[in-house]
């Protein structure tokens, strides 16, 4: 079953197009990867997907549901949360106000959900009380996905989270997202380490200036010469 | 120079009152709201009406607390005015600035709509009450209490300053324990962000104006309380509190705290040496002085 599907996709900023007619759709329990060169428009076709850009042409539909053009904070009501690529924690709250901020929308008590994340990432529990914007790049990245798990979310939309870390972290955080998929997540991952991306990756799809170049299984993506010569860096 | 610090540190309360209110609308919408001061004449004005007219009309007796200038029907009136001000405050943004907003529209026609209805509040100001000095309590002058190093201080001031004190604590507690409050810290770090999680950003606004507004409110009662009450008081004050924004770092709640104090010890001890007429210079001065050495305000800015 699809949960995250968009059909000819149109978007960009002010008077230019960046994204032409792209369709790329994820199903349930999937990870699917989206690569392609610096500026081809990932990260913008994340955004429009939740809704903090307006869509120029096409549709966005979320679990059986149309979400084109809806607000960012009524798609997150529907079952999908988003990890931007940069500027992705509030720096001057404490890792566990960042979380509680993840769940501001829950009524109910979310001490659970809370535990699971801290279980996920324990080094978060043992530095809750502390600011965010002294911690390092990678504790970043951990309580910005912790975030973005408090809604128990169906779908997850990842942006380079393994950008400008230590090679180390590079392979803990590839790990963690498949343990939150192993939990019955779907993630869509943006990624500049496409090789590692793609490993991991059921499917993926190449975006070149803004439009999609090429779609195959991870493993059919890596073995293809063409595409390794060309977006892969041979 | 002692009671001079004394008086400052009053005043400054005073200012504080309204420079938290600027520095939290700044944090969350990145805009100065040349309209406070008013916001505070507002204040002063709507008590003076709940004081002398409706409490009167409902029969609440003018009796006073002790020794203090004022009683029942300024503790009525207090925080109705507060709320009234938090209301006139989001409706400000609701017409005026949120349209504005919406539109991207420039900086500069975002402060000249500011000023604009600065000039409308005080302007209504004027009509409802004319230009002449009031008094909530006309005639009566409070002895002072002599306390130690000859320092004079009236029961009134303080009592403003337990007031200050305890609305600033309200506001730490809200900031950092309530769920809204932790929501208005986290939009004011990264709006973007605070939608993304869910966060309805336009209720955390609407709370900054309505927090803001009452603030101010608070404080141009105060000063009427202290002072006297006239259409040009919370204008005058404006650029105080904007230098108190300044030097406690645009966005920090606690630092305009400080700021406030600081520009009201500064403006009062100034006038051991300059005409009283001279205060608003000081506060400029002050201003100028921060803007050319330490423009991000003492404690580096930015964030609360
Ligand atoms: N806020 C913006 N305003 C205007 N143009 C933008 C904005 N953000 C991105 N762009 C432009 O849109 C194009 C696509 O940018 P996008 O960030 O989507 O690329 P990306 O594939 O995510 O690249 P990267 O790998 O560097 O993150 C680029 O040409 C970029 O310059
Ligand atoms: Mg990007």
């Amino acid at each position: 079953m699809k949960v995250l599907e968009t059909k000819n996709l149109v978007s960009g900023y002010g008077e230019t197009d960046i994204l032409h007619d792209v369709s790329i759709e994820l199903k349930e329990k999937e990870i699917v990867s989206i690569i392609g060169p610096n500026g081809a428009g990932k990260s913008t076709l994340l955004k429009t997907i939740f809704g903090l850009l307006r869509p120029r042409g096409g549709v966005v539909e979320l679990i059986g549901a149309e979400v084109t053009g809806l607000s960012p904070d009524r798609i997150v009501r529907k079952g999908m949360s988003y990890v931007p690529q940069v500027d992705n924690v509030f720096p001057s709250l404490t890792i566990q106000e960042n979380l509680e901020m993840g769940a501001f929308i829950r009524t109910d008590d979310y001490g659970d959900k809370l535990e699971e994340v801290y279980e996920l990432f324990p080094l978060l529990q043992e530095r809750k009380n502390d600011k965010v914007g002294k911690l390092s790049g990678g504790q970043r990245q951990m309580i910005a996905m912790g975030r973005a798990l408090m809604l128990d979310p169906r779908v997850l939309l990842l942006d380079e989270p393994s950008a400008s870390l230590a090679p180390i972290l590079v392979g803990m955080i590839f790990e963690k997202i498949i343990d939150i998929n192993k939990t019955g997540v779907a993630i869509m991952v943006v990624e500049q380490n496409a090789r590692e991306t793609l490993k991991i990756s059921d499917r993926g799809y190449v975006l070149a200036m803004g439009r999609k170049v090429f779609e195959d299984t991870g493993k059919a993506i890596l073995e293809n010469k063409e595409v390794g010569k060309l977006y892969l860096g041979g | 120079m002692v009671e001079l610090i004394v008086y400052g540190i009053v005043l400054g309360a005073i200012i504080a009152l309204g420079s938290i209110g600027l520095t939290l609308v700044y944090g969350i919408v990145r805009f100065a709201n040349f309209a406070h001061g008013d916001l505070m004449t507002a204040g002063a004005y709507v008590a003076l009406f709940l004081v002398t007219g409706l409490s009167a009309w409902l029969g609440i007796p003018d009796t006073t607390f002790g020794s203090l200038s004022f009683g029942w029907r300024m503790a009525l009136a207090f925080p109705i005015a507060m709320l009234c001000v938090a209301g006139v405050s989001i409706l400000l943004d609701r017409i005026l600035y949120r349209p504005l907003r919406a539109k991207r529209s420039h900086p500069v026609i975002m402060a000249m709509s500011a000023l604009g209805a600065a000039f409308i509040v005080r302007m209504i100001v004027l009509i409802l009450w004319g230009a002449d000095y009031r008094f909530y309590r006309p005639g009566v002058m409070r002895p002072a209490i002599l306390l130690p190093l000859g320092v004079k201080i009236r029961p009134d001031q303080i009592l403003l300053l337990l007031v200050v004190f305890s609305l600033v604590i309200l506001l730490y507690l809200f900031l950092q324990r309530s769920k809204m409050g932790k929501a208005m810290r986290a939009t004011a770090d990264n709006m973007e962000l605070a939608r993304v999680s869910g966060i309805d950003t336009e209720r955390v606004i609407i709370w900054t104006w309505g927090i803001g507004g009452a603030l101010a409110g608070a404080g141009g009662i105060l000063y009427g309380i202290d002072v006297q009450l006239h259409g040009g008081m919370g204008f005058n004050l404006l650029l105080p509190m904007f230098a108190a924004t300044i030097l406690g770092g645009i966005g920090n709640v606690y630092g305009a705290l400080v700021g406030g104090l600081v520009m009201g010890i500064a403006q009062q001890v100034s006038t051991a040496y300059l005409l009283p007429t001279y205060k608003p210079a000081v506060a400029f001065i002050v201003m100028i002085l921060i803007l050319l050495i330490r423009p991000q305000g003492i404690f580096g800015g930015g964030r609360s």
